[in-house]
């Protein structure tokens, strides 16, 4: 098989990625409709960057992660990966025995990591698990390489042989990234990784997540329905709405120049921690709610939502097409609308 | 037309600094119980509200704003006990068929009385539910001060139609008939914004969407027409599209009925939106207190600063690297003496900070903070 090319500074590149659920019916399981939780995805993540993906809970964004990942297997689509020595293989077509080596590559972290887990195993057990299973480091040497990792996420080695119920919400979390690291990936996928964290210890995890990027060389796809926090860590934004890229771009670009319409909604409904921004700001309320994955609308998937909808909307399917260098959309009216983004929405 | 372009910019709402409280909160003390020691989840709680303002309350988890809340309407969990304080409410007024009735008709117990009032602060009209009868405080509850909860499951009934919930809330306050009842639900459901009222009067919480059962919530807390909505992280669990959604439900509604608003939220942005006024809390006290732009644009406590530093903001944090508070909330059971903050402030004084609580500062505009460092400015 011939090998697939990518551009030298892409390290995971998905084509036409697409991921359904059947759904089911009955004693036989009868195959009623599917739900397309991901469609004909295109994704580039370059190397030692970070792409936030966005969008309101149900629109894919973890099918997406963890079908990169490989769990859960592609209904369709290449997952192109770069491997260390510039070659690149499709993850798509590998068995689950020719994945293994790949699977240390690509690391998960999730919202909580040790819901998961059993209560029983201590620090040195669950960081260490990774560890043993691949056979990467002797098991002598096991425990000095998880006081390494816990010291690298700001823990204290005391806690080695703690349980998981002693630790806060933010220790866990930085748990979770020590075992994520454990076996040097290069690719991280975040997945909400600090959502359900407070304030002051969520932006502790970011600091040190940007830290560590530095530090290791890594390279994240971080999942998060926080416009504010994908701003402060992202280069890219790809926004997702039902399976969709409806737009992806660099981050400020995106920003302050959204193309697509559900990127101006959802930039316009984040509330802003300033008053006087809250004052001037003029509002664009999204009426409804996200159209369903099991029955996505002809045409434009947007369209039952967008204040902008015309006829052809509803009849033809907008591609996701560069507009200009490193901007994507998929709009029928992307160069005709004007849309507002932070600037003229009184934020920035 | 699909989305609605709201507003003009709302332009800052004038209040009338004069209007009465619909609500006085004072040294509210809420512990509980347990087994391996009492964990003081509110310390002295003092706050006000009056009548057309939105208070929010904000801080992280575990720093007492929903104990704070419930203890107003004494809806604390157990073994959550209110140990100190007073919650001075505008004495409701008791029609007593309404109130038989809500006392069970073969009750023999006399019609209530309003208890008197000896203590000499005591505010004119207003009575303490914390000292009162208890059919004052079923006066009052649900009726001029109502709540709304993050998980609107944990408030409706899974197995009851939706609007035969707000029926029972109307009955429950109001002498009208059952069929009035209903008519007035399918009214509310339509001002909060739900399709269809007609159909969906009869339909199950379970068959509603997360922002849809929010907007029931609310549809129940107003069936009343209360003075005074406390709302506890009403849109936490929901996307940001439906979160506006709420929230300009909130400031319509705000700005029909003229009522009062408590709004909980550990989301500094969702404040912003919506308040007049704000109160941080840490670890069960109020740390800063007053007029929501003023503590914005000029944070005093270092943990309001240090919170406000913490958030990216649109726009804002662009090549700029976030300062966290360091460390995290102490363990209940950990409270460090003096100042609560102080093993992570920046600013503590070793032999002032630790020794004794810091002192309450109120400057001429009403802007309070619990700091030491504010004493020299007196
Ligand atoms: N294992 C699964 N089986 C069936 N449907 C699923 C499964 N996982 C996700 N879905 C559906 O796929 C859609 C996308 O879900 P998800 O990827 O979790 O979205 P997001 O992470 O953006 O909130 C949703 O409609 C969800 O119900
Ligand atoms: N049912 C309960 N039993 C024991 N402790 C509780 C209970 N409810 C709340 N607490 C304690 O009270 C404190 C304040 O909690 P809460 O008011 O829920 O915080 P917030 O709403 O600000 O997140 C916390 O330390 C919490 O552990
Ligand atoms: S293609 Fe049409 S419906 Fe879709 S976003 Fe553009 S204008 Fe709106
Ligand atoms: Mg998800
Ligand atoms: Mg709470």
């Amino acid at each position: 098989m011939k090998e697939p090319t990518m551009r030298p500074d892409v390290i995971l590149e998905t084509r036409k990625l697409s991921k359904e659920f059947p759904i089911t019916t009955g004693a036989w399981g009868k195959q009623v409709g599917e739900v397309k939780a991901v469609t004909d995805v295109d994704l580039q993540i370059k190397q030692g960057q970070t792409v936030g993906l966005v969008g309101e809970s149900g629109c894919g964004k973890s099918t997406l992660g963890r079908t990169i990942l490989r769990a859960y297997e592609p209904t369709s689509g290449q997952i192109l990966f770069r491997e260390t020595d510039g070659s690149v293989v499709d993850l798509a077509g590998l068995s689950e025995k020719q994945l293994k080596p790949y699977r240390r590559s690509i690391r998960m972290v999730f919202q909580d990591p040790f819901s998961s887990l059993n209560p029983r195993m201590t620090l040195a057990d669950i960081i260490g698990e990774p560890l043993r299973v691949n056979t990467v480091v002797p098991e002598a040497a096991i425990e000095g390489k998880v006081v390494e990792l816990l010291t690298k996420v700001g823990l204290r080695p005391e806690y080695l042989h703690r349980y998981p119920n002693a630790f806060s919400g933010g220790e866990r979390q930085r748990v979770g990234l020590a075992r994520a690291l454990a076996l040097d990936p290069r690719l991280v996928v975040a997945d909400e990784a600090v959502s359900a964290l407070d304030v002051s210890v969520r932006a502790q995890i970011l600091n040190l997540m940007k830290d560590l990027q530095e530090e290791e060389d890594l390279t994240y796809l971080f999942i998060s329905h926080d416009l504010g926090m994908v701003e402060y860590m992202a280069d890219e934004v790809v926004v997702m709405y039902v399976g969709h890229i409806v737009e992806s771009g660099p981050t400020e670009e995106l920003y302050d120049r959204p193309l697509h319409p559900y990127t101006e909604a959802l930039l316009s409904a984040v509330p802003n921690p300033d008053p006087s921004a809250a004052d001037r700001r003029e509002r664009i309320v999204l009426k409804g709610e996200v159209a369903d994955p099991t029955n996505v609308p002809s045409g434009c998937p947007f369209r039952t939502r967008c204040a902008y909808a015309q006829d052809k909307c509803t009849s033809d399917v907008p591609e996701l097409r560069e507009v200009s260098s490193g901007r994507r959309v998929a709009c029928h009216f992307a160069e005709e609308l004007d849309l507002r983004g932070l600037s003229e929405l009184g934020a920035a | 037309m699909q989305q609605t372009r709201t507003s003009e910019p709302t332009g800052r709402r004038v209040l009338d600094t004069d209007a009465p409280y619909v609500l006085d909160v004072r040294d509210v003390r809420t512990e509980f119980q347990l087994e391996d020691g009492v964990v003081g989840a509110v310390e002295g709680v003092t706050l006000q509200v009056r009548r057309g303002e939105t208070l929010a309350v904000v801080g992280e988890s575990g720093c007492g704003k929903s104990v704070m809340a419930r203890s107003i309407l004494q809806l604390v969990d157990r073994p959550g006990k209110i140990v100190g304080g007073q919650v001075w409410v505008p004495v409701p007024p008791i029609d007593p068929e309404t109130a038989k009735r809500r006392r069970g008709l073969f009750s023999r117990k006399k019609a209530p009385t309003i208890p008197v009032v000896t203590d000499p602060d005591a505010p004119e009209g207003m009575v303490d539910l914390l000292a009162s009868d208890p059919e004052i405080l079923r006066a009052v509850r649900g009726k001029r001060i109502s709540m709304v909860f993050q998980e609107p499951m944990t408030s409706l009934s899974a197995v009851h139609k939706v609007g035969d919930q707000i029926a029972e809330t109307i009955l429950l306050h109001e002498p009208v008939t059952t069929e009035d009842a209903r008519k007035r639900a399918i009214e509310l459901l339509r001002r909060v914004g739900i399709a269809a009222p007609e159909k969906r009067v009869d339909a199950y919480p379970f068959e509603l969407s997360g922002g849809m059962r929010q907007r029931v919530m609310i549809a129940m807390a107003l069936a009343c027409d209360p003075e005074l909505l406390i709302a506890d992280e009403p849109t936490t669990a929901l996307d940001v599209t439906t979160q506006a959604q709420i929230l300009e439900l909130l400031k319509s509604l705000r700005d029909e009925t003229g009522m009062a608003i408590m709004i909980i939220t550990h989301d500094l942005g969702v404040a912003a939106q919506l308040a007049d006024s704000i109160a941080v809390m840490y670890l069960g006290n109020v740390v800063e207190y007053g007029d929501l732009a003023e503590v914005f644009r000029h944070p005093k406590h270092p943990y309001t600063r240090a919170l406000l530093a913490s958030v990216p903001k649109l726009g804002q944090s662009r090549g700029r690297r976030l300062e966290p508070v360091r460390g995290m909330v102490p363990h209940p059971f950990a409270r460090p003496s003096g100042c609560t903050f102080r093993d992570r402030c920046d600013f503590a004084q070793i032999g002032r900070c630790d020794v004794a609580p810091p002192p309450l500062l109120r400057d001429d505009d009403g802007h309070e903070v619990r700091c030491v460092l504010y004493e020299e400015e007196r």
